[in-house]
């Protein structure tokens, strides 16, 4: 049950044992939405006869995500920062000290997974490094109804080193969104391990617009968009890039993305606040549903 | 596309002046994986003594920070960083003797030229893929700098270690040339 023996509050040490076992599977397993993607890809690009280069980067991504589950070994060396997102339903109450049982669970995590420690203490002071990956960069959102979901995203440096926020003018409209996508699609894919999956968050706040990025990447590729709007403008945001020709691994061909994901919000009638989150090729993360975790 | 071409290392630089940008390499011998942090403390080592540290010179540098490894296999996962977080140092590098680089995205103009003045290889390993490229690593030796974890130094024997040639000797660059015909 994802509610403790007092009514109605979420039960902390069971959102740290989800985030635990999220960390441990998610190090070793491509994301299923993503692999059936990639093999997708590789299929045509096989029937197509295109060009081996593009044809073996999409079978080496395939193959590696076999190897990882096989053997359990990470699927990338980049096992990342831990992005931890609570969604929990109004109608319930959250202990205060939950993200302190999470930083706990992936310490222990990254210690029996014999995962990568990414994290320095400080970014400007002390970089030195933690040794436990702590802490994870945690978020609380309070949303109707008497829910809890927990997403755990494992983030690689160098696909968040590739992204960016751009505040624009409310007249640059569509066309000036598209153009920080593909700008920044142009100028940084390659450092991303593409096929990406592009996460794009327009509206909100300086600081809020990021976190939509972030959060774009969650959804899964093939389900639907926020409206019939949002759905369009992905399409053409997908197109476009994928004409860039950069390719699997930036070795050319394509494609260079397989998804771009949308996430639109009200903002300040001054603002049209731009953020893309790269999503790489080893995309790792999990939304688990709190109320049925009992298993866990 | 042909078949990939063999290399043993350390690599000569009559052998890297064969290669031209796109071409894919599987290289078999000894590698060293220096990064971030690494990079900062050869740099240092070098202004002071003039040269590189631990008989570098001639030697093949990896960008990349190793998963620990199970319980009897020499390594974790192991795969490319982003490269040009390492420009500030390459050339100098390049120019102490250090002939190829392995890693990932695209190198700053110097890097380019770099390349070009001294014969280096700059070589592009595939991002993500770090399960099945460390199936090629047989060994791994901690040389130097174990208190920087991931990033210490490490000597890595691989076996058919498959790479593309990002930057040739002529100043050839792969990702420079997709983005020009796009």
């Amino acid at each position: 049950m994802g509610v403790s023996s007092s009514p109605n509050a979420l039960n902390s040490s069971l959102v740290a044992r989800a985030v635990y076992a999220a960390i441990r599977e998610c190090a070793s397993t491509l994301r299923p939405d993503v692999l059936e993607a990639i093999r997708a890809s590789w299929l045509s690009s096989k029937d197509a006869g295109a060009d081996s280069r593009q044809t073996s980067v999409l079978h080496a991504i395939i193959e590696n995500a076999l190897i990882a589950e096989r053997d359990n070994v990470p699927i990338c060396q980049d096992t990342g920062t831990v992005w931890v997102c609570l969604e929990v339903g109004e109608e319930l109450s959250v202990p205060g000290g939950v993200f302190r049982e999470v930083n706990d669970a992936v310490a222990r995590a990254y210690e029996d997974g014999k995962l990568r420690m990414s994290v320095v203490r400080d970014a400007l002071f002390d970089r030195s490094n933690t040794n436990n990956n702590t802490p994870a960069f945690c978020e609380l959102r309070i949303v109707p109804g008497s829910g809890a979901l927990l997403h755990v995203l494992l983030k690689g440096g160098g696909s968040d080193n590739a992204s960016r926020v751009c505040m624009l003018s409310p007249d640059a409209g569509a066309s000036g969104v598209a153009q920080v996508v593909i700008n920044c699609v142009r100028e940084k894919a390659a450092n991303a391990c593409p096929p990406l999956v592009v996460g794009v968050g327009v509206g909100a706040t300086f600081d809020k617009v990021a976190g939509m990025s972030k959060h774009a990447l969650l959804r899964p590729i093939g389900s639907p968009a926020q409206s019939d709007e949002a759905a369009a403008f992905e399409s053409e945001l997908l197109g476009t890039i994928n004409a860039c020709g950069i390719g699997p691994a930036a070795l050319g061909g394509t494609p260079t993305a397989l998804a771009v994901h949308l996430e639109t919000a009200p903002c300040h009638i001054a603002a049209l606040p731009v953020a893309v989150n790269m999503g790489c090729c080893a995309m790792r993360s999990a939304t688990i549903d709190l109320m049925k975790a009992d298993i866990i | 596309m042909t078949s990939p071409i063999k290399l043993q290392l350390p690599l000569a630089h009559e052998e890297l002046a064969h290669l031209s940008a796109g071409d894919e390499v599987l290289l078999s011998g000894n590698i060293y994986t220096m990064r971030d942090a690494g990079h900062k403390r050869c740099m240092e080592y070098l202004e002071e003594h003039g040269k590189l540290p631990f008989n570098l010179a001639g030697q093949t540098l990896f960008y990349a920070g190793p998963t620990p490894p199970a319980a009897g296999r020499p390594i974790g996962a192991v795969g490319p960083t982003t490269a040009s977080r390492m420009d500030f140092a390459t050339p100098a590098l390049m120019r102490a003797g250090i002939v190829a680089t392995i890693g990932k995205g695209k190198r700053s103009e110097e890097v380019v030229r770099a390349c070009k003045e001294t014969g280096a290889v700059y070589f592009a390993a595939i991002g993500g893929i770090a399960a099945l490229l460390a199936e090629c690593v047989h060994a791994s030796e901690l040389i130097a700098w174990e208190d920087l974890g991931t990033e210490a130094l490490r000597k890595l024997e691989v076996v058919n270690f498959p790479v593309y040639v990002e930057i040739d000797t002529k100043g050839n660059d792969l990702y420079r040339n997709i983005e020009s015909e796009s």
